[in-house]
C-alpha cells in the first residue's frame, strides 16, 4: 500500500438554507494514495460535489461549517482543509490540489486568451516567471493533445470545441504538476467518443505526473474504465466502499445493486423499460433515524424487523477493504445480491 | 475588425438619416404655419408671404428636407439681395424668435449640457459603481443593507426634489455654495468657478443615477461571482482580490458600460428638469423655452442632436463592446 496524499476522516459538511440546515455530507472517510484513482459515485444531492468542493476549500467559508479533517499532504507538510487558514489553504490549490470540473463550455473565462488563463495558473504559484510560464503553458498545451499550441494560446475559449476546452482545463489544473486532481464529473457534457478520449488522456497523465485523482461521477461506465476503488454515497453517507471489482462484482449494499441494476443493457428487450430505483433520493435537510436508503429498498424485508428504520447500519465489512452498510447479514447478501448487474 | 467597423458605421449613418427625416417631416406637417410663427407682433400678409419665399417654406416638402440636409453640411443662405442672410454650415435653419442661427444657438448650449452630463456621468460612476461593489462584496451585512437604503431614496427621489433641497440647504440655508447667478465660466478659463457653477446639479442628476448603478452594480457581481470560470479561477488558488478584480469585475463591466453609455447619450440630449432648477442654459432648457415659444427650428434642430448622440454613444457602445469582448469581435 502506498503513502496517502489525501485523507479524509470523518467530514461532515452543512450549510443553512431557506428550509432549515442542509447536512450535505455526513460521517464521510476516504483516502487517496498517489498514482490511485478513487471514484465517488451517487446521484445528485449525495454530496459528492460538495465533498470534492470542501477537498479545494471552495464551500463558502461564511456559511458552510465543516468539521472532521480533510489531511493533504504536501511533501513532508500535512494541512488540514478544515482548521488550516483560508490563504494556507489557497496555497494548496492549482498546486498540490487541482481541480477540473463537469461544463467546460462555462468553466474558462470568455474574455481572456487560452495562454494567459493557463499562465497565470503557473503565475500565481511562481511568482515573476513569466518566461517559464509562457514555455509551460505550449508544453502543457501540447501535452494534453493540443495541435498547434503555440497558435492555440493565443485564441479564445469561443474557438475551441467542448472536448478542446476540457484538454485546455486539464492542462490548466497539471500546470503545476499538483499531487492530487479531483475530476468533477469531467466527461459529463460531452459526446460519448470525446468522453473516452478524455479518460485515456487522464490516465495517461496520471502515469506521467504520478498524481492520485478523485473521480466525482455518477457514471457507472466511467467508473469501470479508470477507477482503482470506489466510494458510493447516498444521501451524505458512503453506503459502500472497496475495489472496482468488488462493487462491480461483489456488491454488498442494497443502493449499490440498484445502481447496478439501473445501467442500461444492451440485450434489453424492445418493449421493456429501463430499470431503476423506485422512488426519491430524501431531502438533505431532516434526514430520518435509521438507513436513508430504507423507503426505496427492495430488501428491506430480509433484514431483522425494524432495524432499517431504528439506526444508520454502520460501514463494517469481513474485510477493511471492503465495506459497506446494511442490516442484512453480510453472509446472506452475497446469495441474495448474486442477480445484481455485470458490466 | 475593420468589417465589423465598417458595417456598424454604414448602419449608423443610415439610421440617422430616416431619423432625420421623420423628425423634420413630424415637424412639417405640424398644423402651423411655420412663415406665420416668423413674423412676431406687426404681420401682415406681405410679411409672411415674404418671409415664406426667404425661408423656402414655398418649396415642396423633398425640396425642403433637401435644403436642410444640405445646409448641415454646406451651410445655407437665405434670400437674395441686401436682405440675404447666411447660416454657416452646419446650419440647422434660423430661429426667429432669437433673431440669430440655431447652430449659434447650439453653440452657447452645448458646453453646458456636456460638463453637466461628464460631469455628473464621471460623479455616479465613481459612486454607484464603488459602492456596488461595497454592496456585493458584504452581501447581507450591513453595508449591504446600508446601501440598499441609499438606493431606494436616489431612487425615489425625483430630480426636482433633491436638486431644490440643495439649493435651498447647501446654497440658501448654509451659504455653503452661494448661488449661481453671473453665466457660465469654462473650465479651462477657471476651474474652480466651473466647479462651484456645475457642483450642486452633478449631485443632483448623480445622486438619482448612483442609486441605479449601485443597484445595478452589485446584481452583475454578484451573478458574475456564480459563474462556473470565477470557480475556475479560485481553485487556480487566485488571491480573492485578484479573483474579484481581474475576474469577476472584468465580467461584470461589460453591462455596465452598456448602460452608462446610453443613460450619458440620453443626459446630453438635455437633462430638462435639472437644467430647469437651476437655471443652466443648456439644450434641455433651450429646447423647453423652445417649444414654448413654437420656435420649431430649433426643436427640430434638439430633437435631430438627441437622437444623433443616442446613435453614435450605441455606435460607440457597439465597438467598446468588441474590445471588452471577444465573442463579439469574430
Amino acid at each position: 500500500m502506498m503513502a496517502n496524499i489525501l485523507e479524509i476522516d470523518n467530514l461532515r459538511v452543512s450549510f443553512p438554507t431557506d428550509d432549515g440546515e442542509v447536512h450535505a455530507v455526513d460521517n464521510l472517510s476516504l483516502s487517496l494514495s498517489a498514482g490511485e484513482t478513487v471514484a465517488i459515485v451517487g446521484e445528485s444531492g449525495s454530496g459528492k460535489t460538495v465533498t470534492s468542493l470542501s477537498v479545494m476549500g471552495l464551500h463558502n467559508p461564511n456559511s458552510t461549517s465543516l468539521s472532521g479533517h480533510i489531511k493533504v499532504h504536501d511533501g513532508e507538510k500535512v494541512v488540514d482543509v478544515v482548521t488550516a487558514s483560508r490563504e494556507d489553504v489557497r496555497l494548496l490549490r492549482g498546486r498540490v490540489v487541482s481541480m477540473i470540473f463537469q461544463d467546460p463550455m462555462s468553466s474558462l473565462h470568455p474574455y481572456y486568451k487560452i495562454g494567459n488563463q493557463l499562465a497565470e495558473a503557473y503565475l500565481v504559484h511562481n511568482k515573476g516567471k513569466k518566461a517559464e510560464a509562457k514555455k509551460r503553458v505550449v508544453e502543457m498545451l501540447d501535452l494534453v493533445g493540443i495541435p498547434e499550441p503555440l497558435k492555440r494560446a493565443n485564441e479564445y475559449p469561443h474557438q475551441f470545441s467542448g472536448g478542446m476546452r476540457q484538454r485546455v482545463m486539464i492542462a490548466m489544473a497539471l500546470m503545476n504538476t499538483p499531487k492530487i486532481l479531483i475530476a468533477d464529473e469531467p466527461t459529463t457534457a460531452l459526446d460519448v467518443t470525446v468522453q473516452a478520449q478524455i479518460l485515456t488522456l487522464l490516465k495517461d497523465l496520471q502515469k506521467e505526473f504520478h498524481m492520485g485523482i478523485l473521480l466525482i461521477t455518477h457514471d457507472l461506465g466511467v467508473v469501470a474504465q479508470v477507477a482503482d476503488r470506489v466510494s458510493v454515497m447516498y444521501a451524505g453517507n458512503i453506503v459502500e466502499r472497496g475495489t472496482a471489482d468488488d462493487i462491480f462484482y461483489r456488491p454488498m449494499a442494497p443502493y449499490t445493486v440498484g445502481l447496478l441494476n439501473s445501467v442500461p443493457k444492451i440485450t434489453i428487450g424492445k418493449r421493456e423499460r429501463l430499470p431503476s430505483i423506485q422512488g426519491q433520493p430524501p431531502s438533505l435537510i431532516n434526514l430520518p433515524t435509521g438507513c436513508a436508503f430504507a423507503p426505496r429498498c427492495d430488501y428491506k424485508a430480509s433484514a431483522p424487523a425494524g432495524a432499517c428504520d431504528e439506526s444508520l447500519p454502520l460501514l463494517i465489512g469481513a474485510n477493511d477493504n471492503h465495506v459497506s452498510r446494511c442490516h442484512i447479514a453480510e453472509a446472506n447478501r452475497a446469495t441474495l445480491f448474486a442477480h445484481a448487474g455485470r458490466e | 475588425m475593420i468589417g465589423f467597423i465598417s458595417r456598424r458605421l454604414g448602419f449608423s449613418i443610415l439610421t440617422l438619416l430616416v431619423v432625420t427625416f421623420a423628425v423634420y417631416v413630424i415637424f412639417a406637417v405640424l398644423p402651423f404655419d411655420p412663415a406665420a410663427l416668423t413674423c412676431g407682433q406687426h404681420c401682415n400678409a406681405t410679411i409672411v408671404h415674404a418671409n415664406r419665399i426667404r425661408l423656402g417654406y414655398d418649396k415642396p416638402l423633398w425640396d425642403q428636407f433637401w435644403l436642410f440636409l444640405r445646409g448641415i453640411f454646406m451651410g445655407r443662405t437665405y434670400g437674395t439681395g441686401a436682405g440675404a442672410f447666411t447660416c454657416p454650415a452646419p446650419s440647422f435653419g434660423f430661429s426667429f424668435n432669437q433673431n440669430t442661427c440655431v447652430s449659434t444657438l447650439l453653440a452657447q448650449a452645448f458646453p453646458i449640457t456636456i460638463s453637466l452630463a461628464v460631469g455628473a456621468l464621471i460623479l455616479w460612476l465613481i459612486m454607484g459603481v464603488s459602492l456596488g461593489i461595497l454592496a456585493a462584496r458584504n452581501k447581507g451585512k450591513f453595508l449591504d443593507t446600508a446601501s440598499s437604503v441609499f438606493v431606494l431614496l436616489g431612487i425615489s427621489l425625483p430630480v426636482f426634489v433633491t436638486g431644490l433641497f440643495l439649493l435651498i440647504w447647501i446654497s440658501l440655508k448654509w451659504h455653503i455654495i452661494p448661488i449661481q447667478l453671473q453665466g457660465y465660466v469654462s473650465l479651462f478659463a477657471n476651474p474652480f468657478k466651473f466647479g462651484e457653477y456645475f457642483i450642486l446639479p452633478w449631485i443632483t442628476l448623480a445622486f438619482a443615477f448612483a442609486a441605479l448603478y449601485t443597484r445595478f452594480t452589485r446584481s452583475s457581481i454578484l451573478e458574475t461571482s456564480g459563474e462556473d470560470y470565477i470557480r475556475t479561477a479560485r481553485a487556480k488558488g487566485l488571491p480573492e482580490k485578484i479573483v474579484l478584480r481581474k475576474h469577476t469585475f472584468r465580467a461584470a463591466l461589460a453591462p455596465i458600460v452598456t448602460m452608462a453609455s446610453l443613460d450619458f447619450a440620453s443626459l446630453i440630449g438635455g437633462a430638462i428638469l435639472t437644467e430647469s432648477i437651476f437655471n443652466l442654459p443648456g439644450l434641455g432648457n433651450l429646447t423647453l423655452q423652445s417649444i414654448y415659444e413654437f420656435d420649431l427650428n430649433v426643436v427640430v434642430a434638439t430633437t435631430i442632436i438627441a437622437a444623433a448622440v443616442v446613435i453614435v454613444m450605441n455606435l460607440i457602445v457597439d465597438l467598446l463592446y468588441a474590445v471588452l469582448d471577444p465573442r463579439v469581435r469574430a
